[in-house]
């Protein structure tokens, strides 16, 4: 009966959500009031029917129901209750309906949270919003329906995929599905720009706390998958520029740019079309990661099944969505253009340039991910693109963004002189070059890249405290208390994150120039060193798990004499699959990581170890973290709930014209 | 210089980045793309020396041996018709086995061993890696036309 429930469900968000399609666009054009509060009722029903079908799914996998396929497929009697909680989401349509159910909860919270909204403002977006969720829901449906049942019933399931039995798994997807899905609504705020005609720093500033908190999902998402794949696939790496991976990072980069076209939107009016084509373009780049990752033309952890119909369902979509809205734009894009007028050495200028190298960024990443799969659907050969390819074009686009990162904030709009600027800044420029300096000559480890990313990070920590220093001599005669209070939540952001970029730098050049690895037989007994570290295999013994047996070995981990840790790696068999699973065992530290993982076992009772040495790489999830608790900073800025409440209290008369717009700010 | 001159000054500065970017981007594929061979190409003399290229097929049953030190492997890799040599010193994936499909990148030795710098397996056990089953099909659709 529950899987019937959670299918009768789904049809219904289906149907509310081309009611809330409809009537969100048509009410918004003829100014129908009924219909435009319909419309976001519709949203909010939507979202409450996608809860119910998710809990249905949920219960059938908790009360172990093989009747259903997808229960039968991904769990088994013998998997732990949280996996059978997770394995709803790994697996193909499980985790489609979690996308659908994230879009209808970023569709309600527009529908709750935006009453500052003009009411055909909003109807605009959530009927956008609306005609996606129509063609997801529909793929959903037609193609990967979670409900579909099993007869017979088997006595046993598959279990879930070893690999996705895992902590960062519980996490992973919902944060990264949020992020991917919450662009959406940055999408959404675009057409209903373009449908409107208006688009003035009232749009970009409604538009851009949605913007700010999906992009804060999608940082953590990102994150969270590069930090899972470091610890579980016991290779060592935390990034492989694997094609799931380009298609979590593509969004991202464009939505970076996005952020800042935003803000140049908000201040100055300027870069609007801009705005709009960036909007356009980091959701059509989530759609297309979620067509990589779907349809199975890659292989990967991620690509559970490869059924075509659903490959060419999702293009389909991409087609339909970039198409029309790049038809949209073509058409109404001319009314959006004017702003502002700026110099090229400006804080304008500065953004213009960060734009561009963010976009050329994913544009590179885009290039080499699906150029070979271009040149295989052409039969045209089989080609590779792997990491050098995205190293040798990222970090060149990379470091002037870096460099122009840490100066644009000492640039003043409009107009500026670089040789002012550089007046201000240039003890920390010089101060930048001679910590690199010192740094490489200290590490012993003398070459351009460390001294490159040392300098960088530098130049981006010293900036940022020259910049907080300034600013706190400004605020005349209030304490500094008052001052530090003074200071808007949007710029604690940009200064947070800003600073986590230059810790990110340091913890990715740190660990890759002074990583080391070293792949070992050992017999138990037997001693190896790495880095002054020395390693004692103590043995490898059997040891049962919940739903499989564990070959765990136990490694004294000794430095300078003494015992740090005993660290134990893991090789598991699970019952249900014939799939092996490294399991590494990390001693977590903030200046290093020591990392071991168990290899094969050669035949005399000996083991391959992999022993791996990485210095600061906590320093790259720590600087994640600040850009996302950055970027959480500026969404809660209190700039954007107080205009918010002033404009619900004047409504704006549609398509704004310039001046009254400047006006208004 | 008037504003829209600036205007167009930054443009062409824009265009210029980006024009870089394009070239940097080119000349970064032309130098790291890697090839596909299969077994039956390299058996032909079609895949080059010294430059990286991806191998893939099955791993050949039997083939599979551990040389002394204990880390370096060595085992075949086939697409049914041709099989080649390969090295490989380090842990290898998961779900790599004989008879299983895996894929190896690295470069070819004067000897006509494949000496691999990378080996990849399959994600999940029910799945074969594209390029090793590209490989069995091609050798595979090549005996069928052979044969009558």
């Amino acid at each position: 009966m529950i899987p019937e429930m959670g299918q009768f469900a789904l049809a219904l968000a289906w149907a509310l959500a081309l009611v809330q399609a409809v009537l969100g666009l048509a009410g918004a054009a003829r100014g129908s009031a009924g219909a435009m509060a319909a419309a976001r009722r519709a949203a909010l029903a939507q979202c409450a029917a996608l809860v119910l079908a998710y809990a249905c799914l949920t219960a059938s996998f908790l009360r172990i129901d093989f009747s259903v396929l997808l229960v039968a497929a991904n769990s088994s009697t013998r998997t732990p209750w949280f996996y059978r909680l997770t394995g709803v989401w790994g697996n193909h349509e499980g985790s489609m309906l979690l996308w659908a159910l994230s879009l209808s909860l970023w569709q309600a919270a527009v529908a709750a949270f935006s009453r500052s909204l003009t009411e055909s403002f909003r109807a605009r977006v959530l009927g956008v919003l609306g005609a996606v969720s129509v063609g997801f829901l529909a793929f959903l449906v037609l193609t990967s329906n979670p409900f579909e049942r099993l007869v017979p019933m088997p006595a046993e399931g598959r279990d879930l995929n070893p690999m996705l039995q895992d902590p960062g798994m519980i996490i992973h997807p919902p944060l990264l599905y949020m992020g991917y899905v919450g662009m959406a609504v940055a999408f959404a705020f675009a057409i209903a720009a373009l449908l409107s005609g208006r688009m003035d720093a009232a749009w970009a500033r409604w538009s851009r706390p949605w913007t700010l908190v999906a992009w804060v999902f999608l940082t953590l998402g990102i994150l969270v998958g590069s930090a899972w794949a470091y610890y579980e696939l016991g290779w060592g790496g935390w990034w492989f520029w694997d094609p799931v991976e380009n298609a979590s990072l593509m969004p991202w980069l464009l939505g970076t740019a996005l952020l800042h076209s935003l803000i140049v939107t908000e201040k100055r009016g300027a870069f609007r079309s801009w705005t709009v084509l960036l909007a356009i373009g980091a959701f059509s780049l989530s759609l297309l990661g979620t067509f990589l990752v779907r349809s199975g033309v890659i292989t990967s952890v991620h690509a559970f099944a490869s059924d075509p119909k659903r490959g060419v369902f999702i293009l389909g979509l991409l087609a339909l969505t970039v198409g029309v809205s790049l038809l949209l734009f073509a058409w109404r894009a001319p009314r959006l253009s004017g702003g502002g007028a700026f110099a090229p050495v400006s804080r304008e200028g500065s953004l213009l340039v960060n734009n561009v190298l963010m976009a050329s960024a994913a544009g590179a990443v885009l290039l080499g991910t699906i150029y070979p799969m271009v040149i295989d659907a052409l039969h045209a050969g089989k080609i590779s693109v792997g990491p050098p390819y995205f190293e040798t074009v990222f970090v060149p686009l990379m470091v002037p963004a870096v460099v122009l990162m840490a100066l644009a904030p000492f640039l003043r709009w409009k107009r500026d002189a670089l040789a002012r600027v550089l007046r201000r800044v240039w003890p920390e420029l010089i101060g930048a070059l001679l910590i690199a300096a010192l740094g490489v000559w200290a590490m012993n480890h003398v070459t351009f890249g460390a001294f490159l990313g040392i300098a960088l990070t530098a130049w981006v920590v010293l900036a940022s405290l020259r910049l907080l220093v300034d600013r706190l001599r400004q605020g005349g005669a209030v304490g500094l208390a008052a001052r530090l209070r003074g200071i808007p939540g949007s710029w604690w952001g940009m200064w947070l994150s800003h600073l986590g970029v230059g810790v990110f730098i340091l913890g990715v050049t740190l660990v890759g120039a002074l990583e080391q690895r070293l792949d070992v037989k050992m017999m138990p007994g037997e001693a190896a060193e790495l880095a002054g570290y020395r390693f004692v295999l103590r043995g490898v013994s059997e040891v049962p798990g919940p739903n499989y047996t564990a070959q765990r070995g136990e490694l004294e981990v000794w430095r300078e004499g003494r015992m740090l840790t005993v660290l134990a790696p893991e090789k598991r068999a699970y019952f249900r699959s014939a799939m092996p699973m490294t399991e590494s065992a990390i001693d977590w530290g903030v200046f290093r990581d020591v990392y071991v993982s168990l290899g094969d076992p050669t035949g005399d009772g000996g083991w391959v170890v992999l022993l791996f040495y990485k210095p600061f790489i906590s320093w790259i999830w720590f600087g994640a973290i600040a850009i996302a608790v950055g970027g959480l900073a500026a969404a809660l800025d209190r700039r954007y709930r107080r205009l918010a409440r002033r404009m619900a209290s004047v409504p704006l008369p549609e398509a704004l014209p310039e001046p009254a717009a400047e006006a208004v700010r | 210089m008037t504003a829209r001159g600036k205007r167009l000054a930054l443009i062409l500065a824009a265009l210029a980045l980006l024009g870089g970017a394009t070239a940097l981007v080119l000349s970064a594929m032309r130098e790291n793309l890697v090839f596909f061979h299969t077994p039956s190409e390299v058996a032909e003399g079609k895949a080059p020396f010294g430059r990286t290229f991806r191998i893939g097929g099955l791993v050949a049953p039997g083939s599979l041996e551990r040389l002394p030190d204990g880390v370096t492997v060595r085992f075949a890799v086939t697409d049914t018709a041709k099989t080649i040599p390969v090295v490989y010193r380090g842990a290898l994936p998961d779900l790599f086995s004989e008879g299983k499909g895996a894929v190896a990148q690295g470069k070819l030795g004067p000897d006509g061993v494949f000496v691999a710098s990378e080996v990849l397996a399959k994600h999940d056990e029910n799945y074969m890696p594209v390029e090793a089953q590209h490989a069995v099909d091609q050798a595979q659709r090549a005996a069928a036309t052979l044969k009558p």
